[in-house]
């Protein structure tokens, strides 16, 4: 295995072969941001068919804990940016720190969501049997609450699994980086996990403002 | 090919607080009902905002900006690809008068 930086045979120059990698783990985000746009296409289909109920459903999520989350979030993909910075420049313990730090505020953030999700399911807002929008809402009111949930739980469901999914990767960057594998020579993981990292960061930079910022005013 | 480009901690700081300020903005545009104005006002400015934020993201922390050129098509066409997906389908559902 070629785990210290040496040029694969294929290539010509590292030039080539980090740009090769990079190229397909952004081939990889394309397919996810495929992935979250059916996901999105359903959203936007359902609130342009149901905007009033989406408004009011969306104004029962705590905006507080979206806004603290999204800068969490966005404080994270820093942290990611930063280690690669220090990889780059090969200071090797500050790699470390900054991948500790990312992950950190990565499971701030699901702790977060955690709290959120408990909220809706003592409000009744998780869609199933026990679902009830607002005592005495409609029948169709509440059908079409349920779909706004729905579409919130499945969005930011997945979203979180992306994060759970990140900060595994993180764990094992994080073993190999405290045994000082990556060098100004060979930082690739480092930069692919950040790519995939900023792709899910940019996930809830429009999640946030669809889900929790429907009608606010 | 393009020499391999570092981008410096003081790039990433700054990108860092144009997001924190893109998301106070966010918030501070859906509190103010821009929709009296024109209708849909109040998602459009929050998409442009949303759009501008990621824009940063992709350019500076993906390093889009700095990579080659190959990479940037791929970019693009990710977004071109997700455009088909909500264009296409969106145009047809609005265009049935049965439904």
């Amino acid at each position: 295995m070629h785990r210290t930086g040496e040029l694969y045979g294929q290539f010509q120059t590292m030039e080539q072969q980090r740009e090769t990698a990079s190229l397909g783990m952004w081939i990889f985000l394309v397919t996810e941001v495929l992935f979250f746009g059916g996901m999105f296409m359903t959203y936007t289909l359902n609130r342009s068919t149901y905007p009033d109920v989406f408004g009011e459903a969306s104004k029962s999520i705590d905006l507080t804990l979206g806004a603290i989350n999204t800068v969490v979030l966005i404080g994270s993909s820093l942290t990611m940016a930063m280690s690669v910075w220090a990889s780059q420049v090969g200071k090797k313990q500050l790699v470390t720190i900054f991948l500790i730090a990312t992950l950190v505020l990565g499971s701030v953030f699901l702790g977060i969501k955690g709290v959120e999700y408990h909220q809706k399911f003592v409000e009744h807002h998780v869609p199933g049997l026990s679902f009830s929008f607002e005592p005495g809402a409609s029948i169709a009111t509440n059908a079409h609450a349920q779909l706004f949930f729905s579409l919130y739980f499945a969005m930011t469901g997945l979203h979180a699994l992306h994060m759970i999914i990140g900060a595994g990767l993180l764990l094992w960057l994080i073993k190999q980086s405290m045994r000082g594998r990556f060098t100004p020579q060979y930082n690739t993981p480092v930069e692919l996990v950040g790519l995939y990292w900023h792709f899910v960061d940019i996930v809830w930079i429009f999640l946030f403002p669809l889900l929790y910022l429907i009608d606010r005013h | 090919m393009s020499e391999h480009h570092i981008v410096s901690p003081k790039i990433y700081f700054a990108i860092f607080g144009a997001l924190m300020l893109g998301t106070i903005l966010t918030v501070v545009a859906a509190k103010i009902d821009l929709n009296q104005y024109f209708s849909g006002l109040n998602i459009i400015v929050a998409l442009f905002i949303a759009t501008c934020k990621a824009s940063l993201v992709v350019l500076f922390f993906m390093h889009g900006k700095y990579s080659p050129k190959r990479t940037q098509l791929v970019i693009i066409c990710s977004i071109f690809w997700l455009a088909i997906l909500l264009f296409m389908t969106m145009s047809d559902y609005i265009s049935r008068p049965w439904s």
